[in-house]
C-alpha cells in the first residue's frame, strides 16, 4: 500500500538497470534534456543564419548535418529544434495528465451522473481520431506554440481520464478504502492518501507513453505548419520545408526525421520497460487503437 | 476390485495390450522435472515412480504443487517448454520418452483421456461441444465429420446429457459447470482411452454435482475397463474412488498402497496430517484443519525429508539431513519416513 | 443480440450528438468573425452577408445548433466559404481517394503482421519473436511522413522506380494507381502494421495460456489444428477489432501523409480547408470522419459479437 512507495521506486530503478532497451533509452532522453536545456550554445551556428553561398552543401566538417535551402546550418537548426518538441510534449501531457486524472477521479468517485456526463465528454473525444482532432483545434485557434500544446493535452486527455477512473473504481472497493469511508474520512483525504498511491503506477506508464505520442503528434502538427511558426526550428516543419528538396539534398530529410524518430523510441523504451514493472498485462484494445499518433 | 476388465464397446481395437489385463496401461519409473525458472531450476518431481492397470485407479494425493499433475503432465508430453523430463513412461507396452512428438502426441490423443480441474475454462468457448469432443475421433480414428458428429451424441448420451442430438450444437457457455464436465469427459473418452486423466475434476464443483461426477467416473471405469489416474488434494474423495493410493510431497511419493492399507494404517506423519485434516461430512462448509506451515519451494527443496521443516514428529535425527529411503511396511504399503507410524506423535 | 445492438446504436447516437457539438463549436472557436476571417483580403460586402446569411451565423447560438444537427441529419453540411460548393459533396468527392489509399495501407500492413504476430506468439522467445519486437518497437516510433519521405528519397530519388507524388484514380488506371499508391501506402501501412503486429503476439499469447488450448493439446491434435482450430479462432476476435478501427482512424490519419504525396484524399482536404479558413469544409470533413469512425466501431460490435458466441445472449 502507501507505505511501500521506496520499496517499489528502488524495485524499479533496479529492474530498469538490468533491462538494456531501457537502459538505452534512458540515455537519450538524458541527452535530450541537456541539448533541450543547451541546444542555443551547443549549436555551432545561428539557427537563422542565412548564407547564400552555402545553399544545400551536403554534410562536411563545417556543416555536419549539411546545409538547408536558405544556406543554414541543419545541425544547428536540429540542436535548437529539440527544445520545441520536448516543451510541446512534456507540456501538453501535462495538461492531459491533469485534466485528464481529475476527470477520471471525479467520474469513478462519485460515479452517478457525474460518471455518466464526465465518460460520455470523454468517449466523444475518442471518436475522433487523434491527428484529426488536433488539427481543427489548431486551425480554429489559430496556428503557433501554445495552441499545439493545448490541442495536444486535449487529444490525449480521455485516456488518462479512463485509466485514472478504471483504477479509481477498482481501488474504492478495497478494504482499506471502505475502511477510511467508514471511520469518516474526507474524500479529498482518501483519494490523496489512498487512491492516488495505488493508481500511480498505471498513470506513470501511460505518461511515458503519451509522451512519445505527443512528441509525434507536435512533429505532424508542425509538418502541417501548425506548430510553432517560423523561423523558429521545429523538426516537422524542417521535413516539410526540405521535402521538395530531398531528392537532390538527402540530409534534410534524414537529420530532423533521425531526431524525431529517436525520441520517440526513447519515450517509448522506458515507457514499456516501466509498464513491465509496474503494471504487467496485456495490450487493450483501446491502447492498440490509441498508439497511432 | 475387479482383475479382468469387460472388453471395451469399441469402436476399434482398444490399443497394443488390450489383451494382457495384467500388464500396466501406463507405467512411469525414475521420472523427473525440473523446470528452468529466472530464479534457478525449480525440480518439481524427483524420481516418481508407479503404473497403473486396465479397470484400476490409482489416486494420486498431496497439496498444490506437490508435483502430482507435473508428473502426469510431463509423462504424457503435455509439460511446459521450460520443463527437462527424464525417466521411462511406458504407455501400453511402448516407451514414450524415445518417442518423437508427434507420435507421442498420436498416442497421447489415442489412448489417454485428460479431464482438466476447471470446466469453466477447460473448454473452447467459441466452437460446438459437439466439435470439441468429435475432434479427437476424426484425428485418431478416421472418421468423417459426418460420422465424428454421431459419436459425439452418443458421446454426450453416455455421460448423461439429455437430449444430445440437440446439445450438440450448443456452445460451452450454454452449459451448467456439471454439464460442462460431464462434456469434458465426454471428449476425453471420446477415442475410449485406455486411460483416463483426472485432474482434480471435481475441485471447480459444488457439492451435489462432485458426487455425480466422482459416481460417473466410477461408473464409466467399470463399464469401459478404462484404467484412472485421478489427481487430487482431498482425500475424502480418493476414499470413494480409488483402489491405490500415492502421496505426494515435495516432488516424491511419500506413502503409498492399496487404499484400504494406506487409510488403516497411514505411515507417513505427512499422510496422517491429511487424513486429519480431511473435511468432516458432519460439518461441511467449516473451516478445514489445515497443516500449519506451507509446502516448499520447488526451487530450495530441503536436503533431508521434505516434510521435515512442518513435520510434528521428527522422531529421528537423521531427518533434517538424510533423504528417507522409499520401504516398504507391509505387503503393497511403501513410506519414505524413518519413523513409520510415529508412535511418539 | 437484438438488445446488445440496439443499446450500442443508442450509446453511438449519443455520442454522434456530442460529436456534432464539438464540431460545432469549433466555428466559436475562431477568434473574431469566421466569415471575416476566411474572406481575409478579398472582403468584399455582398459576399460577407450572403455567407453569413447561408451559415445562419446571425441566428441565437442554440437555433444555430439544432439547425445544424437538422441539416447534418439529412446530409446537408452547408457549404464552402471559397467555392459555394455544398461541403458534403466536396467530401465526398474526395473519399475514394483516401479509402483506396487506407485500404491498401491496411493490406500490407496485415500481410506482414498476420504471419509475424502469430509466429512470434507461438514461438515466443525464439529468435524470430525478438525481430518481430523489434520491428514493432521501431515500426510505432516512426513518424510515418518521415518514411514517406525515406521512400521518396530511395525509390524515387536514387532508384527512380516510383513517381515521388501525385494521383491516379484507380478506376482510371490501375497500373499507373499502384504506382503512387505504394509509396503512401507502405508509409503508413508500417506504422499499422507494427501496431498491428504486436496486437496479434499478444492477443494470441493470452490464448495459448488458456486451458482450452492445453485440453485442445492433450487431446493429440496436431500443432497446426491447435493453433489455427483453437487458439487463432479465439485471438482474432479482438483483431478483427483492432483491424477495423485502425482502418477507420487512417481514413481521418493520413493527413500528413496525403499532403506529403500530394493525394487528393479528405486528408488533404482538411489541410486545405485549414490553409483556406474554410471553417464549413473543415467542420463537414472532421464530421465525415468522425461519424464514419463511430460507425466502424459500431459494427465491429456487432460483428464481435456475431463472431463471439459468449456475447449473443447478454
Amino acid at each position: 500500500m502507501s507505505g511501500g512507495s521506496d520499496g517499489t521506486l528502488r524495485r524499479t530503478l533496479s529492474a530498469l538497470r538490468h533491462d538494456p532497451p531501457a537502459v538505452a533509452g534512458t540515455v537519450v532522453l538524458l541527452l535530450l534534456l541537456v541539448v533541450g536545456v543547451a541546444g542555443r550554445w551547443l549549436a555551432p551556428a545561428g539557427v537563422n543564419d542565412v548564407d547564400v553561398d552555402q545553399m544545400l552543401r551536403p554534410p562536411s566538417l563545417d556543416h555536419p548535418f549539411g546545409t538547408d535551402e536558405l544556406g543554414r546550418d541543419v545541425l544547428s537548426r536540429v540542436l535548437v529544434a529539440a527544445r520545441v518538441s520536448l516543451e510541446v510534449g512534456l507540456v501538453s501531457v501535462g495538461i492531459a495528465l491533469l485534466v485528464g486524472v481529475t476527470v477520471g477521479l471525479l467520474a469513478g468517485w462519485y460515479r452517478g451522473w457525474v460518471d455518466n456526463v464526465l465518460m460520455r465528454g470523454m468517449d466523444v473525444l475518442f471518436a475522433f481520431p487523434v491527428l484529426l482532432l488536433a488539427v481543427a483545434i489548431v486551425a480554429v485557434l489559430g496556428p503557433g506554440l501554445v495552441t499545439a500544446m493545448v490541442a495536444i493535452g486535449v487529444v490525449y486527455t480521455p485516456i488518462f481520464a479512463r485509466v485514472t477512473r478504471a483504477g479509481v473504481l477498482s481501488v474504492r472497493e478495497q478494504v482499506f478504502v471502505r475502511a477510511a469511508v467508514s471511520i469518516g474520512a474526507s474524500d479529498a483525504r482518501i483519494i490523496r492518501r489512498h487512491v492516488l498511491p495505488n493508481i500511480a503506477a498505471p498513470l506513470i506508464v501511460q505518461t511515458s507513453l503519451s509522451l512519445a505520442f505527443a512528441i509525434l503528434s507536435e512533429a505532424a502538427l508542425s509538418f502541417l505548419g501548425l506548430g510553432v511558426q517560423p523561423p523558429d526550428p521545429a523538426w516537422g516543419r524542417m521535413l516539410y520545408d526540405g521535402r521538395g528538396f530531398v531528392t537532390e539534398a538527402w540530409w534534410l530529410g534524414v537529420f530532423p526525421g533521425a531526431a524525431i524518430f529517436l525520441t520517440v523510441l526513447a519515450f517509448n523504451l522506458v515507457g514499456d520497460a516501466l509498464r513491465d514493472v509496474l503494471d504487467p498485462r496485456q495490450l487493450t484494445v483501446s491502447e492498440a487503437n490509441r498508439s497511432r499518433a | 476390485m475387479s482383475s479382468t476388465p469387460p472388453p471395451a464397446a469399441g469402436v476399434a481395437g482398444t490399443g497394443p495390450a488390450a489383451g494382457d489385463a495384467d500388464a500396466p496401461v501406463l507405467a512411469i519409473e525414475d521420472l523427473t522435472v525440473t523446470i528452468g525458472t529466472r530464479r534457478g531450476p525449480a525440480r518439481a518431481v524427483a524420481g516418481v515412480d508407479w503404473s497403473v492397470r486396465a479397470g484400476q485407479t490409482l489416486a494420486l494425493v498431496g497439496e498444490s504443487g506437490s508435483g502430482k499433475s507435473m508428473t502426469v503432465l510431463a509423462a504424457t508430453g503435455l509439460a511446459p517448454r521450460a520443463a527437462r523430463v527424464t525417466g521411462r513412461v511406458r504407455l501400453l507396452g511402448e516407451e514414450l520418452t524415445a518417442l518423437p512428438e508427434p507420435r507421442r502426441r498420436q498416442l497421447r490423443g489415442r489412448h489417454v483421456g485428460f479431464v482438466f480441474q476447471d470446466p469453466m475454462t477447460s473448454l473452447n468457448p467459441v466452437l460446438t461441444v459437439g466439435r470439441q469432443v468429435s475432434e479427437a475421433c476424426e484425428e485418431h480414428l478416421g472418421m468423417t465429420r459426418r460420422q465424428a458428429r454421431d459419436r459425439a451424441v452418443e458421446l454426450l448420451d453416455l455421460v448423461g446429457i439429455p437430449l444430445p442430438g440437440r446439445r450438440v450444437e450448443e456452445y460451452p457457455h450454454q452449459f451448467s459447470g456439471g454439464m460442462r464436465q460431464r462434456v469434458v469427459i465426454a471428449m476425453a473418452l471420446a477415442c475410449e482411452p485406455a486411460l483416463l486423466i483426472a485432474d482434480e475434476p471435481t475441485t471447480a464443483l459444488d457439492v451435489t454435482t462432485q458426487a455425480q461426477i466422482v459416481e460417473l467416473v466410477a461408473d464409466l471405469r467399470r463399464r469401459l475397463g478404462t484404467a484412472v489416474v485421478w489427481i487430487t488434494h482431498d482425500l475424502g474423495v480418493v476414499a470413494g474412488v480409488a483402489d491405490t493410493v500415492a502421496v505426494m510431497y515435495g516432488g516424491r511419493i511419500v506413502e503409498r498402497g492399496d487404499v484400504d492399507a494406506v487409510f488403516d494404517a497411514p505411515a507417513h506423519p505427512y499422510t496422517r496430517a491429511l487424513l486429519a485434516a480431511r473435511p468432516d461430512p458432519q460439518h461441511a462448509g467449516g473451516d478445514l484443519p489445515a497443516i500449519a506451515g506451507a509446502p516448499p519451494s520447488p526451487l530450495d527443496l530441503p536436503p533431508g525429508c521434505a516434510f521435515w521443516p512442518r513435520c510434528p514428529v521428527r522422531g529421528d535425527a537423521r531427518c533434517e539431513h538424510e533423504l528417507p529411503p522409499l520401504v516398504p511396511v507391509a505387503p503393497g504399503h511403501e513410506v519414505r519416513t524413518f519413523c513409520p507410524g510415529g508412535e511418539d506423535a | 443480440m437484438t438488445r446488445f445492438v440496439l443499446r450500442r446504436l443508442l450509446q453511438s447516437a449519443v455520442v454522434l450528438l456530442g460529436v456534432t457539438l464539438v464540431v460545432f463549436l469549433l466555428l466559436q472557436l475562431v477568434p473574431g468573425d469566421p466569415v471575416r476571417v476566411a474572406l481575409g483580403t478579398r472582403f468584399d460586402q455582398q459576399t460577407y452577408d450572403a455567407l453569413r446569411e447561408r451559415s445562419g451565423l446571425d441566428r441565437p447560438l442554440v437555433a444555430q445548433y439544432v439547425s445544424y444537427v437538422g441539416h447534418a441529419l439529412t446530409g446537408d453540411l452547408g457549404v464552402s466559404f471559397r467555392s459555394g460548393q455544398p461541403v458534403t459533396t466536396i467530401v465526398l468527392e474526395r473519399l475514394p481517394a483516401t479509402l483506396s489509399l487506407a485500404v491498401t495501407a491496411v493490406l500490407l500492413a496485415l500481410l506482414v503482421a498476420f504471419p509475424l504476430g502469430v509466429l512470434s506468439a507461438v514461438r515466443s522467445g525464439s529468435a524470430l519473436d525478438h525481430a518481430a519486437r523489434v520491428f514493432s518497437q521501431f515500426g510505432v516510433s516512426v513518424p510515418d511522413f518521415w518514411m514517406g519521405i525515406m521512400g521518396i528519397l530511395l525509390f524515387a530519388g536514387v532508384l527512380g522506380w516510383l513517381p515521388p507524388s501525385g494521383y491516379v484514380a484507380l478506376t482510371e488506371d490501375p497500373a499507373r494507381w499502384a504506382s503512387h499508391v505504394i509509396l503512401p501506402a507502405t508509409a503508413v501501412g508500417l506504422v499499422t502494421a507494427s501496431i498491428l503486429t504486436r496486437f496479434i503476439r499478444s492477443s494470441v499469447l493470452e490464448v495459448l495460456s488458456e486451458d482450452y488450448v492445453r485440453t485442445a493439446e492433450a487431446k493429440g491434435l496436431r500443432a497446426r489444428v491447435v493453433v489455427v482450430r483453437h487458439v487463432l479462432r479465439n485471438a482474432l476476435i479482438p483483431v478483427v477489432t483492432v483491424v477495423a478501427v485502425q482502418l477507420a482512424s487512417l481514413v481521418g490519419g493520413v493527413i500528413v501523409i496525403e499532403v506529403l504525396f500530394a493525394w487528393p484524399g479528405v486528408g488533404r482536404l482538411t489541410y486545405d480547408a485549414v490553409q483556406a479558413r474554410d471553417y464549413p469544409v473543415l467542420q463537414g470533413a472532421v464530421l465525415f470522419v468522425a461519424a464514419l469512425f463511430l460507425l466502424m466501431n459500431l459494427l465491429v460490435d456487432v460483428l464481435y459479437a456475431r463472431l463471439d458466441p459468449r456475447i449473443g445472449l447478454r
